[in-house]
């Protein structure tokens, strides 16, 4: 049993970090788009921002679930096989990027106007004020944003059984749930709820951390 | 070194700069007064290209604002320090940090930041606090660290946007004596955006009211605050309005270019023209470095053409009041 959940940890922990690194590292050139091109951004404009407005909105719209099955000819292309941990990253990232977008959108778009204002005044660029002042102001929201992504991605990951992926979800289902195995079922959980609490925690840590 | 010349301003189809005509010389400390929505930070914002005209032309050292393209936009930005009513610092670097951002930004070097930020902290008398960050700071403490960041670039021009706003009275005279601090010892113009009237008092050379995106009026604030026009009236809240004077005889109100004449120019216009009036009011404002000041007497209706022939001879201000 022991090594069952083992494993599970193992490939928990892979398709979880994975994903959220790629999700965020993808997730932030949208996030930019849409700070820079919204009608109160340093170059406002409408097309760009509605179009990847829309793009954002459908594809958080679909339940997980179904967008892993739509994208398996993807998944094929970019990881080489449509079954395994490896496999689940690439959906388990494409429903991802959208959320992280939105998180750092509206971390972005918080960031205080006035002190843009003065970075204007003392004659920033764009791109500077973008990087050296709105990332950087932004930061501790950006990271209590990840926190939530990471723990939404470990909820969906438990779906990753479906493609052979396996993970702590997966061994709930197939060892607690099917085969009435009421330990296995109460281990796996306990576990998820550990390092779920334990993120949120290191969330709000940095959070308070960072803000000040 | 700025040049105002007609200029016209809407957003969409409300116009909220109309024929605005300003110059402003170099050295000097110009207010610009008025109340909340009269368009003072939207004039003051196209002085440095944050905001667009929509008509006329402000030129500043012979540079026609709307012009320049963005990159020249910038480059000229380096010239015109701004500061704020809420400070806008950034809350997630310290002191030093916040300082050194213009120059960090036009690519100087870490021995040219570092020795460029003492001297600023220096300046602004914040070298003890330059690893706090702005949220440990006092309201006047967070300004000095903006002016600091404003001056880091050596502008010819610093805009205050109600600069003093947000601060106690006491916080204000400070903020304003190193305003003026820094006017008289780096030549740096000043443009000073706010509703105070003791601001402008306090260290413009020079004022314009503005209301309903217009000029209303402009001159020393000594002349246009001591013998205040109907649209000053206004603005100052017509407290003359309320004030009783006498019913019989005539009350005049007299404007000395300084306390110290008033005496004099009273007791010798008693003297030479031997006549009797009691004084029933008056008052004495600070403008700057001079003291100012209005009395107002009431005489008989036989000694009018006198006085006012006396008064005219000696080119002092007067005007007769209502009763
Ligand atoms: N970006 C904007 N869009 C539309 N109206 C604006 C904008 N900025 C300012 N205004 C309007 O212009 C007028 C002048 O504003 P402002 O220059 O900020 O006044 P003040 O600084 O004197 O209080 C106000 O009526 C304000 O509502
Ligand atoms: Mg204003």
């Amino acid at each position: 049993m022991a090594e069952i959940i083992l494993t599970a940890c193992k490939e928990t922990f892979i398709m979880v970090a994975a994903s959220t690194a790629l999700a965020v590292i993808l997730g932030f050139i949208p996030a930019i788009i849409l700070t820079v091109t919204a009608s109160d951004g340093l170059k406002p404009n409408k097309a760009v921002y509605t179009i990847l407005d829309l793009l954002v909105n459908i594809f958080r719209s679909f339940p997980f679930i179904i967008l892993m099955v739509i994208i398996i000819p993807f998944t094929r292309a970019i990881a080489g096989k449509s079954y395994g941990v490896g496999a689940a990253i690439v959906p388990l990232t494409v429903s991802a990027i959208p959320f992280v977008a939105r998180i750092i959108e509206s971390a972005l778009r918080e960031v205080d106007q006035g002190v843009i204002e003065a970075a204007k005044s003392f004659g920033a660029s764009n791109t500077q004020i973008i990087f050296k002042v709105m990332i950087k102001e932004a930061i501790p929201a950006i990271v209590s944003g990840i926190t939530l992504t990471v723990i939404s991605i470990i909820g969906y990951s438990a779906m990753g059984g479906a493609i052979g992926a396996g993970g702590l979800g997966d061994v709930a289902i197939r060892y607690g749930y099917q085969r009435y195995e009421t330990d296995m079922m109460i281990a796996t959980c306990v576990i998820l709820i550990i390092f779920v609490q334990g993120l949120q925690a290191l969330g709000n840590y940095l959070y308070s951390k960072l803000s000040n | 070194m700025i040049e105002i010349t007609n200029v016209e301003k809407h957003f969409g189809d409300v116009q909220v700069l109309k024929d605005i005509n300003i110059h402003i010389n170099q050295g000097e400390i110009y207010g610009l007064i008025g109340h909340s929505g009269a368009g003072k930070s939207t004039l003051l914002r196209c002085i440095n290209g944050l905001e667009t005209y929509t008509g006329g032309s402000v030129k500043v050292k012979d540079r026609e604002v709307k012009e320049l393209n963005p990159r020249e936009l910038r480059e000229f930005r380096k010239d015109l320090g701004m500061i704020f009513q809420n400070f806008n610092l950034m809350s997630r670097k310290n002191v030093f940090d916040n300082i050194a951002l213009p120059l960090e930004v036009w690519g100087a070097d870490k021995t040219e930041i570092k020795e460029k930020v003492e001297k600023l902290l220096t300046l602004v008398g914040l070298s003890e606090k330059r690893n706090a960050k702005p949220s440990a700071l006092s309201g006047g403490q967070k300004q000095r660290v903006a002016i600091a960041r404003a001056l880091a670039l050596d502008p010819a021009i610093l805009l205050c946007d109600e600069a003093t706003s947000a601060l106690d009275p006491k916080t204000t005279k400070d903020i304003l004596s190193l305003l003026l601090k820094i006017n008289e010892q780096m030549g740096i113009t000043i443009v000073i955006v706010t509703h105070q009237m003791e601001v402008i008092k306090e260290v413009c050379q020079r004022v314009a009211l503005i209301d309903g995106g217009k000029i209303r009026a402009e001159g020393k604030p000594g002349d246009i605050f001591l013998s205040p026009d109907t649209h000053l009236k206004k603005f100052l809240g017509a407290d003359e309005e309320d004030e009783f004077y006498p019913e019989e005889g005539i009350n005049i109100r007299l404007y000395f270019p300084s306390a110290s004449s008033e005496n004099q120019v009273i007791t010798k216009m008693a003297k030479e023209l031997s006549i009797d009036f009691s004084i029933i009011g008056g008052k004495l404002e600070k403008f700057r470095h001079e003291i100012l000041g209005s009395l107002i007497i009431n005489i008989e209706e036989r000694d009018k053409e006198a006085v006012t022939a006396y008064l005219e001879k000696k080119a002092i201000l007067w005007e007769v009041l209502k009763n």
